[in-house]
């Protein structure tokens, strides 16, 4: 099958840019802690398990030599990838889990909408289909297969309550307008969804006529969902490559993930 | 009379703390039947099923008919005090720590002379009441007090060696998110305890109750998720050395079956918070406390867990939460023999179902978290070691008692 | 049906012999005893053989018993007995060892009281004492008998009015009488002020109340009077003896011991009443039971003990001499040894061979013995009536 002669170039230069420093790797992924917030659900129902990490062994006497740890968490915890699977609109989908998605998936471009002044004045704020299209006219159209990823600086919150903003009525953190996804997803073949706050969708899209629509109908039409980013602000507008590759567990239904963008200089 | 507790001055740091001894330990078996009533709070001794003599000390046989079916019963606690003495010289390490140490020999109005703990306001010839208490070895020993209660009892420093007075002590209650948390803390202010410390997990859940205790003197609320080891270790780094009662009211409590509800996740939570919880406190609070029992008058001295009495037998109707008590009981049996080698005694206050929105649909009767915090704290100043609340949970321990099986296969919510 | 009970006819006590007491041995309570058992041989003059029967006392030979002692001291009698009376074994012992050989199931009977103690030696005595003191009186206070005693002093002082200064009188005359005791604890004299000024204890027993505890051991023989004629050994008669054991244990607290129970049989047997006693050797861990013993030996009437004493003199040269070598509260309290020292000293004093001051003129000595306080008072007691021997 191998053509012996035919050497790889394109991943040669790849590299070598990356060497020198011509494409630059960012690390969109947030430190996994015990203090990362998980989404926060009513009580009663089944719970998503936090970070939580126990020592096995530290050059003592449970391992002379080693030092490793055991650790759980939901699959949702982090910064996380969501499969079809995790959403009922998906699971019936080929390929729709994270042992299953289709490698070349997990390697996409990306376009980053930055959405920082509006969320900072309403918290609640809803990216819309308008925002996107004048985001479009300065940078042009949103190639197809692409991330939309939207940037908050959400990530940036100091505390948990900061981030997970709750009240009496639930979370109040900005996400996608209910009618943009249909959009992204028809008009833009988006490949997913990402953003820097908990959840792809905003903290009340519970109450949404669709509710839950970027889960529910992103991942009923495949797509995927990629929350709790970080470092969104460094990188441009068009132009990234993000490698989101969950752990290849079967019927996964997501998994934390490290997220690397490359941009070029 | 008995000299009021000067208030608690802090720690000099120059100070060495006084490392911890505990009293003489050995008993008979049969001794250990005093212990069984003291950790209910019962006055009971041997009583001769024949002739019905009251025996002391304990023993096996009658000694007036030499039956062999000697029962523990309640007997009347009050007695004359014959003769008393101070002592100044002790053989044994702990008393020499705490002379001068007051004892007395009463005659019992129910038969025996027994040698006693004196309280320090009992005056020969005169009438006292005795009560079994435990003392810091973890067994029963028996003390004397006035038969009229004096205001400043609780203050009487050898007999706080018996008891847990909140009075002067620093307690740290583990969740301030529930309402018998914003009790127990309440009843504590109110009964003079020091600092209030009160574990808060979850920051990012609002909670009306936490609220509330943030207004009550003398409290204050420290991050704390017992589910959460590096937590439980950075709030034992920072106030361990200062927690004198421990009141770990972790509560996580669902509904549900074994068979017919078939759910590990919400078992492990239960687990996490009940069993692995109190496996992180006592980790990490356990060995600061065993060092500082002997810390003068208002040294460590308990650690108490709010159980539920489905701890004692698993209810159906919350099997896994039943369960997780279970194991947090047996848990705490071990917590009890190695915080005994520091003086630290362990209590189990096992409730009934309470009123809360966890209970909701349990039916009555069902307890006020007031009323189980106020049980708590009486409890902790009585010293006893099981504290049985409520109507459900004191049928329960009777009905096990009578019949393990009968319940077994009756009892739900 | 009245049975008399026989009387101790034919029976020698005899051979004093007292291993010198310390604070504190290195030695084992085994040391204590073969060095006793040696000292009666070489004082008998007799081999050890000669010796076929053995009442031993001790408190700390444990593990081993008076069994496991034969074997370490290689002697095979054919009458063995290990009395755990404490301070009254020696009275028993007596008792026992006479009617042994007064029946001919022994020849030669030798009676030891010896303990050794190590510097934790006391405390791990009274630590594990027995299952009521480990119960019910060892976890309050630890005082051991010091709280027992404060207790019964307590409530004598203020049922009969007796006063430290009585106590204190009887504390002094022993002191006296141990001066030239060599190898008593406390050799110092001492004076009213030293005995009601010294600290506190427990309350209100003060340091001169209490005895020290020590090393040492106390032994005599006991046999035919035929044979210790034969062995030219100064000897003395048994004219009486009792003992009884958890005496009135209704009595809410105790004031008096079993010897009331006995005391009208006790002179009766001997023929003599108490004012035939030309000296007294009372048991003396403390001096409320001293107290005690005066009253229940009929010396005088319950409660009045301390006008009694008052115008006695208990020296050695005195109208009334009371433990006459400075008894336990001066020699110091050599475990089971303080339960024989008693019977030993009368020994000394009606055979002639005192460590210390000789009382003169002397014909019969009464000696009392007490023991075991076990939870809230003592349960043993005994005593005998001794007369000088016919050479």
């Amino acid at each position: 099958m191998h053509n012996e002669n035919k050497k790889p170039t394109q991943l040669l230069e790849l590299v070598t840019a990356i060497t020198r420093g011509n494409i630059k790797v960012i690390d969109l992924t947030m430190t996994l802690d015990r203090k990362v917030p998980t989404i926060v659900l009513p009580p009663e129902l089944g719970q998503s398990w936090p970070f939580r990490m126990e020592e096995i062994s530290k050059y003592n006497e449970k391992g002379p030599a080693t030092y490793w740890n055991n650790f759980s968490c939901g699959e949702h915890t982090g910064t996380h990838f969501d499969a079809p699977i995790h959403w009922i609109s998906g699971k019936d989908l080929p390929n729709n889990s994270t042992d299953t998605i289709e490698p070349e998936k997990f390697i996409a471009h990306a376009c980053v909408v930055d959405c920082c002044r509006e969320a900072e004045k309403n918290p609640d704020y809803l990216l819309t289909i308008d925002d996107v299209c004048s985001w479009e006219k300065t940078y042009g159209k949103i190639p197809p297969r692409s991330w939309l990823l939207m940037r908050t600086d959400w990530s940036m919150k100091k505390t948990p309550e900061e981030y997970l903003n709750l009240d009496d009525e639930g979370a109040h953190t900005p996400g996608p307008h209910e009618e943009l996804i249909p959009w992204l997803i028809d008009e833009r073949d988006v490949i997913g969804f990402g953003c820097e706050d908990v959840g792809t969708d905003a903290g009340q899209a519970s109450n949404f006529k669709t509710p839950m629509p970027c889960h529910h109908l992103m991942h009923g039409r495949g797509r995927f969902g990629l929350p709790a980013l970080t470092n969104l602000d460094k990188l441009p507008a068009q132009g990234t490559v993000i490698i989101t590759p969950p752990l290849k567990i079967r019927q996964g239904s997501g998994s934390p993930v490290r997220v690397l963008a490359l941009i070029e200089e | 009379m008995t000299t009021p507790l000067s208030k608690p001055k802090r720690k000099d740091p120059t100070k060495r703390t006084r490392i911890p001894s505990l009293p003489p330990g050995k008993r008979s078996r049969e001794a250990h039947g005093l212990t069984a009533m003291a950790a209910v709070g019962r006055f009971a001794l041997q009583v001769c099923n024949e002739c019905q003599k009251v025996q002391y000390p304990p023993r096996q046989i009658c000694s007036n008919c030499l039956n062999d079916k000697l029962f523990w019963r309640d007997v009347n606690n009050g007695g004359k005090l014959l003769a008393e003495t101070k002592l100044q010289h002790s053989n044994d390490t702990y008393f020499r720590d705490r002379i001068p140490w007051r004892l007395g020999i009463v005659i019992a109005d129910a038969g025996p002379s027994i040698v006693a703990h004196l309280g320090e306001d009992c005056i020969r010839d005169q009438r006292v009441r005795m009560s079994l208490s435990i003392d810091r070895a973890g067994n029963a020993v028996i003390t004397a007090r006035p038969e009229k209660p004096t205001q400043l009892e609780e203050d009487d420093v050898q007999l706080r060696e018996m008891a847990f007075n909140p009075k002067d002590r620093r307690v740290l209650i583990v969740d301030g998110k529930t309402e018998l948390g914003l009790r127990i803390a309440e009843n504590m202010v109110a009964a003079g305890a020091r600092d209030v410390f009160v574990g808060s997990a979850e920051p990012w859940r609002s909670s009306s109750y936490l609220d509330k205790i943030k207004d009550l003197e003398r409290t204050s609320i420290y991050s704390l998720d017992v589910t959460d080891t590096e937590s439980v270790k950075e709030l034992a780094s920072m106030i361990g050395d200062k927690v004198e009662i421990l009141v770990n009211n972790s509560y996580h409590l669902r509904m549900g079956g074994l068979v017919d509800k078939f759910d590990i996740n919400t078992a492990h939570d239960e687990m996490e918070i009940h069993y692995h919880g109190l496996m992180r406190l006592a980790a990490f609070f356990g060995p600061i406390m065993k060092l500082r029992s002997a810390d003068g008058p208002q040294g460590a001295s308990a650690w108490l867990n709010v159980l539920s009495a489905y701890a004692l037998i698993n209810n159906p109707d919350l099997a896994t939460y039943s369960a997780s008590q279970a194991a947090a009981l047996s848990l705490s049996q071990c917590l009890r023999s190695e915080m005994a080698a520091g003086g630290i005694r362990v209590l189990n206050a096992f409730t009934g179902p309470i009123e809360d929105e966890w209970q909701q649909i349990a039916p009555p009767p069902k307890l006020i978290p007031d009323t189980v915090a106020k049980r708590i704290i009486k409890g902790l100043q009585d010293g006893k070691e099981d504290i049985i609340i409520g109507a459900v949970a004191e049928e329960i321990c009777a009905r096990i008692a009578e019949n393990a099986k009968e319940i077994e296969r009756t009892i739900k919510l | 049906m009245d049975i008399t009970r026989n009387k101790y006819d034919g029976i020698a006590v005899c051979a004093p012999v007292t291993i010198p007491y310390t604070r504190y041995s290195l030695k084992s309570s085994h040391w204590f005893c073969g060095q006793s058992i040696a000292a009666l041989i070489k004082r008998a003059k007799i081999k050890k053989e000669a010796i076929d029967g053995f009442c031993i006392s001790s408190f700390t030979l444990s593990p081993d018993s008076a069994v496991g002692l034969m074997q370490h001291l290689g002697t095979s009698p054919r009458w063995l007995d290990h009395i755990p009376m404490g301070g009254a074994s020696g009275g028993v012992a007596l008792r026992r060892a006479a009617r042994a050989v007064q029946s001919g199931d022994a020849e030669i009977v030798a009676c030891v009281g010896a303990d050794t103690n190590h510097v934790d030696t006391f405390r791990n005595t009274i630590a594990t004492f027995s299952q009521f003191a480990n119960d019910a009186v060892y976890p309050y206070g630890s005082g051991g008998p010091n709280s027992s005693f404060a207790f019964l002093t307590d409530y004598y002082m203020r049922e009969f009015g007796a006063k430290r200064e009585d106590f204190g009188k009887l504390c002094i005359a022993q002191r006296e009488n141990a001066l030239p005791v060599k190898h008593a604890m406390m050799k110092k004299s001492l004076n009213m002020d030293d005995y009601i000024n010294a600290r506190t204890i427990a309350d209100p027993i003060r340091l001169y109340d209490c005895v020290m505890p020590c090393a040492g051991a106390e032994g005599f023989l006991v046999m035919s009077i035929e044979r210790a004629k034969f062995l030219k050994l100064p000897y003395t008669q048994i004219l009486s003896t009792i003992e009884r054991h958890n005496a009135f244990p209704d009595d809410p607290i105790q004031y008096r011991g079993g010897w009331a129970i006995d005391v009208d049989e006790f002179y009766e047997q001997a023929g003599l009443g108490p004012k035939d006693m030309d000296l007294v050797q009372l048991y003396d861990d403390y001096p409320v039971i001293c107290f005690m013993q005066i009253e229940d030996l009929g010396f005088c009437d319950k409660g009045e003990a301390s006008k009694f004493i008052k115008d006695k003199d208990l020296t050695t040269k005195g109208n009334f001499p009371l433990n006459t070598s400075g008894g336990q509260l001066s020699q110091g309290q050599a475990g089971a040894g303080g339960g024989f020292l008693g019977v030993v000293e009368t020994i000394r004093q009606l055979t002639g061979e005192v460590l210390g001051y000789q009382v003169d003129n002397v014909q019969n000595g009464l000696v009392s013995c007490f023991g075991m306080i076990n939870y809230d008072r003592g349960l043993c007691t005994s005593a005998a009536i001794l007369s000088k021997g016919d050479l």
